[in-house]
């Protein structure tokens, strides 16, 4: 099975990395989570409910949806967070890539660790600007706003092309599938990382790879 | 496997498609109110979530969606649409986007019904909650109140798209195959956001409008929680050249104000035509238009018994009379008054008279009784108490011929975190109590200007003493060292 890929561009300022980076992979996450499953007996498991927040942006005049769990929230932040701090120290009019990828677990014999097989990445890239005066900066707001209503319509383009989807798992095998991890709900498994490329746009010495799900290590 | 659908399967989808377009249309109109929306996940299964997401159902919406499609399903043909439109207070309308659910006769006849699609389903409406937040008419409706509203309207039948003038976009949200279809949902919105002028006047001259008199025949309802014999009906016709053949009993109902237990509207005294653009007042700040207005919940109960409503209504009714202008034959009503979602209690009621003076609701304070009660008496000029009342209105920037000193009317203040008003001081009395506390005498000009005099006068004097008591003041520094 091939994992499919979709990239998305953007140019932004600095300031509204954070806004434009939360707002598409909570996109992605709300269409990627379910409710908590419930196994009962006889294989059959019931679904929790998933609830919806809308959210405004600051920088970027846009709006959009994210699931209402605190906890997904503030991961996705701090990833986010890194991502962007690692964007300014590499100096201005740098660009870098934050990359969202689904996978499932395969269980391997000993000695061999668990593999992770992703089965959908989205990479979202980031080139960021520097602005000048405050009329350009409003201009930005205003058309990062527009861009990112597109980009949000182009995920949701994507996932209802209805393709691959793990199998609903079994009670013994959900982990492999679901990040059971969270309180209300349940998104596929995941791990963020990203790549920052300097202004000269070769790679960075040391391609920093964050695994903020950590996998299974033996 | 054969490719017929089981009797059980049949049921099933019937049933998936009826509540995915209860669901759609919940989402699109709750995308639509102004106001940001936000539930909550619950781990433990409740049974009552459709689709496994958390869409809250006003029931106004329900009924509205539930009469529009007269006991059929959205199927080959019979698409059930959703219609977003932005009025002016002067009364001009211009659709803004149209939601279509629609199936078509591609059908999957593999796919399995309770599991398959319904989760497709549940991810379709997760999509159109992220859409209706992209389109522009989200941005229009978060600023509603002051000068438009937005309404919408369910009807069941052929599509109509001529409303939305020309240029118009298309985005598909999602497509869902079935086994005895494909079901689509999709939005054309509007992107020629230039006004066209659709006075629903009917004696203007024909022909000169645009797109808007396209639009068919409306019917504005509005609705009453109290009994049955409040409810008034309008039908206004805007200007229109060609008459359509399509389903004609449907209503434009506007969104701000709508509550998820019920909403309140007002017949005003022109004859039963119920007006209540409860708009903020003049010279508000533009971006103020999310105020704590009052919640209601059940004004049945409320209307009739408790001075608050009743002075609500008084205010909403007046304010109507001055912001829609003369009262024409063909009057289109809309009520907007902002009330707080979700929300199941009574709370204050605070209107924001006049945003020049800082505080200034609560510059005055009016207590309705119940003889105001616009549902039993005509409504009468409450008395005002403040001072400061006076110059809240020589600041009112609308201009409109029919407001009254009257129109903002403060009500019972009851601020936040205080109790009920049982005890003979509690924290409202107190700050009404005190508001207006006498200036301090020191900063009174005329006694300061003599003092200043009688100052200057005594200082030779002072200094005189001050020079022969030298010593002493000497001693008394040291011993402070």
């Amino acid at each position: 099975m091939n994992c499919r890929s979709q990239t998305l561009e953007l140019t932004v300022e600095a300031r509204q990395i954070e806004e434009t980076v939360l707002a598409v992979l909570h996109t992605v996450l709300l269409h990627r989570s379910s409710g908590k499953f419930h196994y009962k007996k006889e294989g059959t498991y019931s679904i929790g409910t998933v609830g919806t927040e809308d959210v405004d942006c600051d920088f970027v005049d846009c709006t959009y949806v994210r699931v209402s769990s605190d906890e997904l929230d503030r991961t996705l932040r701090r990833s986010v967070g890194e991502f962007k701090d690692a964007l300014r120290n590499s100096g201005s009019d740098g660009s870098g890539q934050i990359s969202l990828e689904f996978y499932q677990k395969k269980k391997s014999r000993w000695p061999f660790s668990d593999e992770c097989i992703p089965w959908e990445v989205w990479a979202f890239k980031l080139n960021v600007v520097n602005l000048a005066n405050e009329q350009e900066r409003q201009i930005c707001r205003e058309k990062v706003g527009e861009k990112l209503g597109e980009k949000i319509i182009n995920i949701i383009e994507v996932m209802n092309r209805h393709e691959y989807l793990p199998k609903m798992p079994t009670q013994s095998e959900v982990d492999n599938v679901f990040d059971t991890g969270l309180r209300d709900v349940q998104p596929y498994l995941y791990k963020i990382s990203y790549q920052i490329t300097d202004s000269l746009g070769t790679s960075v010495s040391t391609t920093m790879r964050r695994l903020i799900k950590d996998t299974l290590a033996l | 496997m054969d490719g017929e659908l089981t009797l059980q399967d049949k049921k099933d989808l019937d049933k998936f498609i009826k509540f995915f377009a209860l669901k759609t249309v919940q989402v699109i109109v709750q995308a639509r109110l102004g106001e940001k929306i936000c539930t909550r996940s619950s781990s433990s299964p409740t049974g009552s979530d459709w689709f496994n997401l958390a869409i809250k159902d006003i029931p106004e919406v329900t009924h509205e969606a539930k009469k529009a499609l007269a006991g059929q399903l959205p199927g080959i043909g019979r698409s059930m649409c959703v219609e977003i439109s932005l009025k002016t207070s002067e009364g001009d309308s211009m659709e803004l986007e149209t939601w279509c659910l629609e199936m078509n006769e591609k059908c999957d006849k593999e796919i399995k019904v309770s599991y398959t699609v319904y989760n497709r389903l549940s991810l379709l409406l997760k999509s159109l909650l992220a859409i209706t937040r992209v389109t522009p008419a989200y941005k229009l409706s978060r600023k509603q109140g002051h000068d438009y509203v937005i309404l919408y309207r369910i009807y069941f039948g052929e599509v109509q798209l001529n409303g939305l003038g020309e240029g118009f976009q298309t985005v598909r949200v999602g497509m869902v195959g079935t086994p005895v279809g494909t079901i689509t949902l999709s939005c054309a919105y509007r992107t020629n956001l230039a006004f066209m002028s659709g006075r629903a006047t009917g004696e203007d001259d024909a022909g000169t409008f645009p797109s808007v008199e396209d639009s068919q025949e409306v019917c504005t309802t509005s609705f009453s929680t109290s009994p049955p014999s409040q409810c008034v009906f309008t039908v206004s016709k805007t200007h229109f050249q060609t008459p359509r053949p399509v389903v004609m009993d449907t209503l434009k109902v506007p969104l701000l104000g709508l509550t998820f237990t019920n909403q309140m509207i007002v017949p005003s005294k022109e004859g039963g035509i119920p007006v209540l653009p409860l708009h903020p007042a003049p010279g508000t700040q533009a971006d103020h238009d999310r105020m704590p207005l009052c919640n209601l919940t059940d004004m049945n109960q409320h209307v009739a018994a408790t001075p608050s409503s009743s002075g609500e209504t008084e205010l909403l009714s007046k304010s109507s009379e001055g912001k829609s202008g003369t009262p024409q034959d063909t009057l289109e009503t809309t009520f907007t008054r902002k009330v707080g979602a979700f929300v199941n209690k009574p709370t204050n009621q605070v209107i924001a008279a006049n945003m020049d003076l800082p505080f200034a609701v609560f510059a005055s304070k009016i207590v309705e009784s119940e003889d105001t009660d616009v549902m039993v008496n005509p409504p009468d000029s409450p008395t005002l108490e403040s001072p400061l009342h006076a110059s809240l209105h020589s600041d009112q920037s609308s201009g409109s011929s029919g407001l009254t000193q009257d129109e903002f009317v403060m009500v019972e203040l009851k601020p936040a975190f205080s109790k009920d008003d049982f005890l003979p001081m509690d924290l409202g009395t107190f700050y009404r109590e005190f508001q207006n506390p006498p200036q301090l005498s020191s900063l009174s000009i005329d006694i300061s200007a003599q003092s200043m005099a009688e100052d200057l006068d005594s200082l030779p004097e002072k200094l005189a003493i001050y020079e022969k008591n030298m010593e002493e003041f000497d001693a008394f520094v040291d011993t402070l060292q």
